[in-house]
């Protein structure tokens, strides 16, 4: 593996070590704006580090400053509250990823074990949905969530993501089909039902793809952005993707509030980032797949 | 969604019994009434928001309706229309513009990382970084590339100043706008890219390059003779499934347009579908063109399945 000779070896590394700064040095630099005062934000554009490094910035969007504290500091004094966009992001993220997961495996188990009429035809028809893209049926549940009086709550925010999503459905079917058969008839013998097998025996079976598909969904979530915008568009359901956008374009004057922006940013990247650092290595073995097979 | 979710896609075993004789007992088990339970939340997701709606979306798209009145049906007004409407047209080259950079740049520069990454090392710790851009929602990624980019007081433009070059508009100006929202998301989903083909590669059988190495092939022969036509199938699949992912840009567009206002050189379809319905209350008109670019995205998907097929049995 090892075999390319020695001095072929350093513009590879330095390729890589190129690719590796370009990818980290926009994240250094939202958090060294986040942290300059919006005062010296011109004098300061250009340095390396901040000359005065502060806290004021993240305290001002957090609303942890007064509405005039907020306005010295560079603020367009616009009601701004990440501490509550935040939270609304974790709930979305959280409410979608947990439930999607959990019927998506009863689902998935139902197709790959249990023995019905129309099992094959029901899952053919699912999985067709795959073909659909988003935008297709985004428009239609809009007027439904709209129709429902479910704009801006919670439930017309995750209602068509709870439920299920073809993938998720096909990917634990996959999985459920690959584990042995004897466990489960074993569980059957000694008096469970399907559901006593499933949940006994199955899930903590499963936990490997469980939090793989758990991950991915809460990730999808978290980045998502045209649902929540259409509709959980007010305070009380701002998720952090829209409570950006709107922060932008909130300007006071011609130059967007950047300290500001640049805090609310690290926001959203912070759970990301200890996600990446708790379950990265499972996060990039998930990318590991076993060959395309 | 659809790219970042193709790799388990791929790590899913074999059904391995998939067509098997099942009848160990005398008389099969029938599941029926568990089964529907288990199946209750999965299928009215199902039918309440994917089948209603693609019916839905269907029929929109054959009406005139703006999300007030009762649609009215106006038979094929709408594809009509759709046909003979430059600005629409105008959304479709400026997203092939779009997908054309963005993936042609992805997909080379991913190539590189995943074979320097495969002949190199097999550190999770470097992956794991390359892939946070990938982690990070779009909106950030579009917000940090502004302000990176900013024509005055930007990094980027320091930069550029301190070489003796001019600045650069990147965002306003009509010219650099498509190409800089391509290059700011292939900056996110580069890392991911590599790391799916770099999981490809690692299904390469080593002593072919062990072979090569004792009859004296170099890295770059090696590269061309084995890592190429043995990742073929993978590369493949993963360039599809970039496709459609890139087909469908929105997130970058959107903070782009409502930080330096929107203009026709980056309206891409996405957002010529989201303006028809959510800014102009079209939504007939938006549904056919939804329609449309489901069907463009159909073609992909159907080439993808099939590409799924063959690299099974390439590899298998």
């Amino acid at each position: 593996m090892r075999r390319i000779a020695k001095i072929g070896r350093l513009p590879a590394w330095a390729i890589l070590a190129v690719a590796l700064v370009l990818t980290l040095f926009p994240f250094y630099w939202m958090v060294r704006t986040a942290l300059t005062p919006a005062a010296d934000l011109y004098s300061d554009s250009g340095a390396l580090f901040p000359q005065n490094p502060t806290m004021v910035n993240f305290q001002r969007i957090l609303g942890l400053t007064t509405q005039e504290e907020a306005r010295a500091a560079g603020g367009s004094g616009a009601q701004i509250d990440f501490a509550r966009y935040l939270l609304n992001s974790v709930v979305y993220s959280g409410l979608i990823a947990t439930l999607q997961t959990f019927f998506c495996a009863m689902a998935g188990y139902a197709f790959a074990r249990l023995r019905f009429p129309g099992r094959e035809l029901v899952f053919g028809i699912m999985i067709a949905a795959l073909m659909v893209p988003p935008i297709f049926t985004l428009l239609p549940n809009f007027v439904l969530v709209k129709s429902l009086d479910w704009v801006n709550t919670f439930a017309g925010m995750v209602a068509p993501s709870i439920l299920m999503t073809p993938f998720a459905v096909f990917f634990l079917r996959q999985f459920f089909l690959s584990i042995p058969r004897d466990v489960e008839e074993a569980a059957r013998l000694d008096g469970n039902g399907a559901w006593g097998v499933f949940w006994r025996i199955v899930l903590p079976m499963s936990r490997g793809p469980l939090i793989t598909i758990g991950l991915t969904t809460t990730v999808w979530a978290w980045k998502d952005y045209l649902w929540p915008l259409l509709v959980g568009r007010e305070e009380e359901t701002r998720v952090l993707t829209v409570a950006l956008g709107v922060f932008l374009q909130q300007s006071p004057n011609t130059r967007p509030d950047w300290t500001g922006l640049m805090a609310g940013s690290t926001l959203s990247v912070l759970p990301v980032l200890l996600l990446l650092v708790f379950l990265g290595r499972r996060l990039v073995q998930s990318l590991n797949f076993s060959g395309i097979k | 969604m659809r790219t970042m979710r193709t790799e388990e896609r791929s790590q899913v075993a074999e059904p391995r019994d998939a067509g098997a004789p099942r009848r160990r007992r005398a008389r099969p088990r029938d599941d029926r009434r568990a089964a529907w339970i288990f199946l209750i939340p999965a299928i009215a997701g199902f039918v309440i928001f994917y089948g209603y709606p693609t019916v839905r979306g269907f029929w929109y798209s054959l009406t005139d309706y703006n999300l007030l009145t009762d649609p009215a049906y106006v038979g094929g007004d709408n594809y009509a229309q759709l046909v003979r409407d430059p600005q629409f047209w105008h959304s479709l080259t400026v997203t092939g513009y779009y997908v054309l950079i963005n993936i042609g740049s992805q997909m080379l520069l991913g190539l590189l990382l995943a074979a320097l990454m495969h002949r190199l090392t097999r550190s999770v710790m470097l992956r794991a970084m390359l892939l946070l851009p990938w982690l990070v929602p779009n909106v950030t990624v579009g917000l940090l590339w502004i302000w990176l980019l900013d024509a005055d007081l930007g990094f980027v433009n320091h930069l550029l100043k301190a070489l003796g070059l001019g600045t650069v508009g990147f965002f306003v100006s009509p010219d650099w706008a498509m190409p800089t929202i391509a290059m700011v998301n292939t900056w996110a989903y580069t890392g991911y890219t590599a790391l799916l083909l770099y999981a490809g590669m690692l299904q390469i059988p080593q002593h072919l390059y062990e072979s090569a190495a004792i009859d004296g092939a170099g890295e770059l022969r090696m590269f061309r003779s084995i890592t190429l036509p043995m990742l073929r199938p993978v590369l493949a699949l993963v360039l599809v499934v970039s496709l459609i992912g890139s087909f469908q840009i929105f997130d970058t567009v959107a903070v782009v347009a409502g930080g330096s206002g929107e203009s026709s050189a980056i309206r891409v379809i996405y957002y010529f579908i989201y303006q028809q319905a959510f800014k102009y209350f079209h939504m007939g008109y938006a549904s056919a063109a939804a329609l449309t670019l489901a069907l463009i995205l159909g073609v992909l998907t159907v080439v993808q399945m099939r590409l799924l097929r063959a690299s099974r049995s390439d590899l298998a």
